[in-house]
């Protein structure tokens, strides 16, 4: 069998994961579990998500509607970014794309709410900062909410010139 | 840092804590993200440099941190990036060349903070034995007070958000590493596996040549980050890691009653051949490093330590061999230079505290 990293060697590495009753095979040569630390036995190593992505059929597949793919107003990433790179480029992307998280959400973890821990709140100096900040991002989600992209960017610059004076 | 480092194992090496010969480490890593800047595989190097920048203001108002070291990619050679890795202390992919990528280590290396790995802030706690509740402590004191001074990305629904949504929600994973020979040798484990993944507990072995588990050294940890509080999926893996330490026993008692001769056989001769070998491979090392642990958990063998056997662990592998003996070697001299620190290690010379 060959690794199917790099598809030149043989595959020496057999890695088996079930990840939400499905079972993941990942066969690799030693030089590419090595480059991925796979050998390395005190190591967790997350799943490769691009492979569970994949088996998630309908979630991943571009809609096709003709229009333009819609991209975080913050980080200019799309959908298919993610898709591709099994990665969100920043916060705004859960708010971006807000309608397909919940199913994604589903899918890795059975369940798309949160229920631990919150954030820490700052004292003094630090709050009013904070506080000013919240607002501005408050805003950001309501105009990407809204889809008024042009909106978004400005709150985006001036968040930017805000954490800037940090 | 990193010479004093070579010469004092971490203190999760040492050995004791509840069932440590059978659990031998327990993790938490915290993911955490500096809200309005892009997560770190999107980001470009002058918002990476602001969000270390950040953390190093954070670093120096938090008085309860400043007992440590901040090593930045750009000082750190490929050698020392192997050891911290082989010392658990970062994750593999890291610190390879990426600017603006750092991490903390504090005194005692039971705190570490990666900086701009997939998400800004790693934050890890590592301690021997099964301690998840001194871990989560520990790790989640620090984002506490990291979070009052840097504003996480949070999402009333979803939680701390991170990168790659299989960390979203608590952007927690807590995790044992457990050695399990009994288990493997009566074929239980595989039923044991099946089990745990089943109720969404990540198990993994790690395999050596052909379909032998390296060393019998798993890995059990939460598959989700989502839906459940820190303290529920601290019980969960605590739970699930007592169950299977329990089986672990049983299995270690069939085997004496059914197979004695061939297990102290094999325990024996695993302690000749570290005792004497003159060329030993990493991975000859840990599966005999395997049968010495089983021997010492049966109270076959009382003339190694589990302190011992963890510090030929660690120490046996490339880099810290390397920082050990202070030069650099192929993997052949290594393999000799290894075979050389076991017989040093095991004839008691350079060892450190073995109290056990």
């Amino acid at each position: 069998m060959l690794c199917q990293d790099c598809k030149k060697k043989d595959a020496k590495v057999h890695l088996t994961q079930i990840v939400n009753n499905e079972k993941v095979t990942l066969n690799l040569c030693k030089e590419c579990a090595d480059k991925k630390g796979f050998q390395n036995p005190f190591e967790v190593q997350v799943f490769p998500l691009t492979q569970l992505l994949a088996s998630m059929s309908g979630l991943l597949t571009e809609k096709k509607s003709g229009k333009e793919e819609k991209k975080c107003p913050v980080c200019g990433n799309g959908f298919s970014d993610f898709s591709k790179l099994g990665r969100f480029g920043c916060g705004s992307c859960y708010v971006t794309f807000r309608s397909q998280i919940p199913e994604l959400l589903q899918k890795i973890h059975g369940t798309a709410t949160h229920k631990g821990k919150s954030p820490q709140t700052p004292t003094g100096d630090l709050l009013k900062h904070w506080q000013e900040e919240k607002k501005l991002q408050d805003d950001l989600r309501k105009a990407i909410e809204k889809e008024d992209f042009e909106k978004a960017a400005q709150i985006r610059d001036q968040i930017k010139t805000l954490i800037n004076k940090k | 840092m990193f010479d004093e480092m070579v010469k004092k194992p971490a203190s999760w090496l040492s050995g004791d804590g509840t069932n440590s010969g059978i659990v031998i480490s327990s993790r938490i890593r915290q993911a955490r993200n500096i809200s309005n800047f892009p997560f770190p595989p999107a980001a470009d190097e002058i918002q990476k440099e602001k969000v270390l920048s950040l953390f190093k203001t954070a670093l120096a108002k938090n008085p309860s941190l400043r007992k440590g070291n901040l090593l930045i990619s750009a000082e750190v050679t490929d050698l020392d990036r192997t050891f911290l890795v082989e010392r658990h202390l970062i994750s593999p992919e890291f610190l390879q060349g990426k600017a603006y990528q750092g991490v903390f280590i504090n005194k005692d290396e039971t705190l570490s903070i990666m900086i701009n790995e997939e998400d800004h802030l790693r934050i890890q706690a590592l301690q021997g034995g099964l301690k998840l509740q001194e871990c989560y402590q520990l790790a989640s004191q620090t984002e506490e007070e990291l979070g009052k001074i840097l504003k996480f990305d949070y999402d009333s629904e979803f939680g701390f958000l991170t990168s790659c949504p299989t960390n979203v929600g608590t952007g927690m994973r807590a995790s044992i590493l457990i050695h399990l020979p009994g288990l493997v040798l009566t074929r239980e484990i595989e039923g044991i596996i099946n089990q745990m993944t089943k109720s969404s507990i990540a198990v993994r072995g790690f395999y050596g040549e052909g379909s032998d588990v390296l060393g019998n050294l798993f890995q059990i940890s939460n598959q989700n980050t989502l839906g459940k509080s820190e303290i529920e999926i601290l019980d969960t893996i605590s739970q699930v890691v007592e169950q299977v330490v329990v089986a672990e026993k049983k299995a270690r008692e069939t085997l004496y009653k059914d197979a004695k001769d061939q297990i102290e056989d094999k325990i024996w001769r695993a302690y000749g051949i570290l005792k004497h070998a003159r060329m030993l491979s990493s991975n000859e090392v840990m599966n005999l490093l395997s049968a010495l642990r089983l021997g010492i958990g049966c109270g076959t063998i009382s003339q190694v330590s589990l302190n011992q056997i963890n510090e030929i662990l660690v120490l046996s592998q490339p880099a810290h061999l390397q920082k050990y003996f202070n030069r650099q070697m192929d993997a052949n001299e290594r393999d000799t230079t290894r075979a050389e620190l076991v017989r040093l290690k095991l004839n008691g010379k350079g060892k450190s505290n073995t109290s056990h």
